[in-house]
C-alpha cells in the first residue's frame, strides 16, 4: 500500500502551483505559529504544569497565559471558562456526554439539528443507545434550523440542545441567539451547547454576547495546530468529566497538558483576531470570487448553503452534476488543488453527506459536491489558478461520463 | 473500522488519467447499462460484435470514481478481439488482477464492470433470439450484484422521496 501511495505522490511532481483549500479536514500552520511553538518542545516550559519545579512552573505560566488570551478572544468572562481538550471531536464529546452524565434525574431528551458534525451526531446516537432520546430538528434548504420545530421539541425533559454556530460543511450561520432564547424560555435548565469551531476567529462569535452554556472552539480551523481545542463552559455551569485519570490544570480533561500546542492555539487566535475585519473581508472576497467564477463558467452546478452575509466568510461548497466527487478530488489533486468531497465510499455505495441530504440535495448532486475553505493567506492568483484547474477537471470528468444519464432528481 | 486514503496503484491512476476505449460507439451492436447514479456508480458498455461472434470493438462511458473508470476501461481492453464465449468467462477477480489490485471498498467497481459486460452479452443473444448452450440461465454473481445495487438505489431514492414529502 505504501508503494502505491509513493506512486501517487510521484504523479504530482512538477506542479506549477499548489493551493490547499481543505481547511475543513486539516490545515497548513503559518510559520509564525510554528516558530512560537518550537521553543516549548525542548527549550522552555517542557515540564508538567502541575509540578513544583521550574519547567513545570514555566508550563503553568504558559498555559494560563494562553487560557487568558483565548478567554479574551472568545469572550469568556474568566480564563477558568476555557477548558482545553485534545481536539474538537473530544470537546464535542465532552459537551454532550458530560452534560448527559451531570443531568441525571433532570430528563433524558437531547435535541440537535440534523446537520451537526459527526462528533455531535454520532455521540447523540451513542447516548440514544444508552437510554437517552435524541431528536434531530430539521433545517431548510439553506441549512437554517427550523426554530418553530425547535420550540415544539424542547420540553421539561430536555437536558441538552446542541446547534452549531456555523455549519462546518455548508457555512450556514445559524440563529443561535434566537434558538437559545427559545430553548431557555421553554426550559431554563436545558444546557445549550454550540460547536463554534467554524465561527471562532471568522465571525462575530463571542461567548459573552451569545450567552450559551457551552461552546467548542477549534485551533486548526483558525490555522493553529491540530491536537488541541477548547470547550468554553460558562461560569456557573457544571458538567462531568468523561474520561478519568490524573487531573492536571484542566478540570474537565485529565492527562498531561500539551503545552506547545496550547501555546500555538493562542498564537493562532491572536493572528486571526489581529486585523480581524480585514482578514474576514479578504476571505469573503476570495470566497465570492471562487463561487462566482465557478457558477459563471461551469454549467449544472449548485451552491450548497446560503449566500453573502448569511454564509461563513471562508466557506465554498458547490455540487457539480455529472461529476463524481472522488474522481474530481483526485483530478484536482493531480493538478495541485486540494479539496474534499462530501461523499464517502463504503463497501457497496457512495454515502452522501448527511448535511447535503438534510438540505434536500438528491444523491446525484450530493455525490458531486466539493468543499473548499479560503484563508487570509490565499491570494487572488490562487483563486484564479483554482478556477482554471476546476474548469478543466470538471470538463475532463464529464467527458468520461459522456451520455450516462445522471438525473439531478435522483 | 478505520479509514485510509485510497491507495490506488500506478495502473489505476494511468487508466484514470488516460482511459482506453472511452466514449460512445455510434455503430455498436449492443449497449448495456449497469449501476445507478445514486450509488455514485454507473457504466455504459458498447460492443461491436461481428458475424463470427468476435468482439471487434468495445468502449465505455462511466459516472463513478477512479476505480470505476479504471475497471471499466480494463474490461474493454481485456475483451477486445475475443469471441463472446471467451469474453463471458471474464470474472471480477480477473479484472481486479488486471488493474493490479483494488482497495477492498472498491471491489464492487470491478464487479459492476463485469456485470455490465455479461448483461451486454445476454442482450446480444436476446436480440437474436438465440440461447447458446454455454450461457447459463441463472444470473452470474456479477449480474446479481449489479441488480442488487440498482435495487438498493431504488430503495434509497424512494426513501428520500418519502422524506421530501414529509
Amino acid at each position: 500500500m505504501i508503494e502505491n501511495i509513493r506512486e501517487l505522490l510521484k504523479a504530482h511532481e512538477g506542479l506549477r502551483r499548489e493551493v490547499y483549500l481543505d481547511i475543513e479536514n486539516s490545515s497548513i500552520i503559518p510559520k509564525e505559529v510554528v516558530d512560537t511553538m518550537l521553543p516549548y518542545f525542548n527549550q522552555h516550559a517542557y515540564g508538567n504544569p502541575t509540578l513544583t519545579h521550574k519547567p513545570g512552573w514555566e508550563a503553568y505560566e504558559a498555559i494560563m497565559k494562553a487560557s487568558q488570551e483565548i478567554a479574551m478572544f472568545s469572550g469568556c468572562k474568566t480564563l477558568e471558562e476555557v477548558n482545553f481538550t485534545p481536539g474538537e471531536t473530544e470537546a464535542n464529546n465532552l459537551a454532550l456526554m458530560g452534560t448527559a452524565f451531570s443531568m441525571t434525574g433532570e430528563g433524558k431528551k437531547i435535541v440537535i439539528s440534523e446537520i451537526e458534525p459527526l462528533s455531535v451526531l454520532h455521540v447523540a446516537n451513542l447516548l440514544q443507545k444508552h437510554g437517552f432520546t435524541v431528536v434531530k430538528v430539521p433545517v431548510n434548504e439553506e441549512g437554517l434550523i427550523n426554530l418553530e420545530k425547535l420550540r415544539e421539541t424542547v420540553d421539561k425533559e430536555t437536558i441538552l440542545v446542541s446547534l452549531s454556530t456555523v455549519n462546518h460543511e455548508i457555512g450556514t450561520i445559524e440563529p443561535v441567539k434566537e434558538a437559545l432564547e427559545i430553548v431557555k424560555d421553554k426550559n431554563p435548565k436545558t444546557i445549550f451547547h454550540t460547536d463554534a469551531s467554524d465561527a471562532y476567529g471568522k465571525t462575530a462569535f463571542n461567548m459573552k454576547d451569545l450567552n450559551v452554556d457551552l461552546a467548542t472552539i477549534s485551533s486548526y480551523k483558525i490555522l493553529g495546530p491540530r491536537g488541541t481545542a477548547a470547550l468554553c463552559v460558562k461560569e456557573g455551569v457544571t458538567i462531568k468529566r468523561i474520561i478519568e485519570g490524573q487531573i492536571g490544570t484542566q478540570k474537565l480533561w485529565p492527562g498531561i497538558e500539551n503545552t506547545p500546542l496550547i501555546v500555538g492555539f493562542a498564537k493562532a487566535s491572536e493572528l486571526a483576531f489581529h486585523n480581524f475585519e480585514e482578514n474576514v473581508n479578504h476571505m469573503r472576497r476570495l470566497r465570492d470570487k471562487l463561487i462566482d467564477g465557478v457558477t459563471a463558467k461551469i454549467s449544472d452546478v449548485k451552491l450548497n448553503g446560503p449566500e453573502n452575509d448569511r454564509r461563513a466568510p471562508d466557506n465554498v461548497n458547490i455540487s457539480f452534476l455529472k461529476c463524481e466527487g472522488e474522481a474530481l478530488t483526485i483530478e484536482l489533486s493531480l493538478n495541485g488543488v486540494y479539496v474534499s468531497s462530501g461523499s464517502a465510499c463504503t463497501r457497496r455505495l457512495l454515502q452522501p453527506s448527511h448535511v447535503l441530504v438534510a438540505i434536500g440535495r438528491k444523491f446525484a448532486l450530493a455525490h458531486g459536491s466539493i468543499l473548499m475553505k479560503v484563508t487570509r493567506y490565499h491570494t487572488e492568483e490562487d483563486v484564479d489558478y483554482v478556477l482554471e484547474v476546476i474548469l478543466k477537471a470538471v470538463g475532463r470528468i464529464r467527458g468520461i461520463v459522456g451520455s450516462v444519464e445522471v438525473d439531478s432528481h435522483v | 473500522m478505520s479509514r485510509t486514503p485510497l491507495p490506488y496503484n500506478r495502473k489505476i491512476l494511468e487508466l484514470f488519467r488516460n482511459p482506453k476505449n472511452l466514449g460512445k460507439m455510434e455503430d455498436a451492436t449492443v449497449t448495456a447499462v449497469a449501476g445507478n447514479p445514486s450509488c455514485g456508480d454507473m457504466i455504459i458498455f458498447y460492443l461491436k460484435i461481428n458475424d463470427e461472434e468476435v468482439i471487434e470493438k468495445a468502449s465505455f462511458e462511466s459516472y463513478g470514481c477512479a476505480a470505476n473508470i479504471a475497471t471499466s476501461s480494463i474490461v474493454t481492453e481485456m475483451i477486445k478481439g475475443m469471441n463472446i464465449k471467451d469474453a463471458w468467462k471474464t470474472s471480477w477477480k480477473s479484472v481486479v488482477e488486471a488493474v493490479g489490485g483494488l482497495p477492498s471498498v472498491k471491489f464492487h467497481c470491478g464487479i459492476l464492470a463485469v456485470g455490465a459486460l455479461k448483461r451486454a452479452i445476454r442482450i446480444y443473444y436476446e436480440k437474436r433470439e438465440v440461447s447458446p448452450g454455454w450461457l447459463p440461465k441463472e444470473l452470474t454473481f456479477e449480474e446479481k450484484q449489479a441488480l442488487e445495487e440498482e435495487e438498493l438505489a431504488k430503495i434509497l431514492s424512494n426513501r428520500m422521496k418519502d422524506e421530501g414529502e414529509k
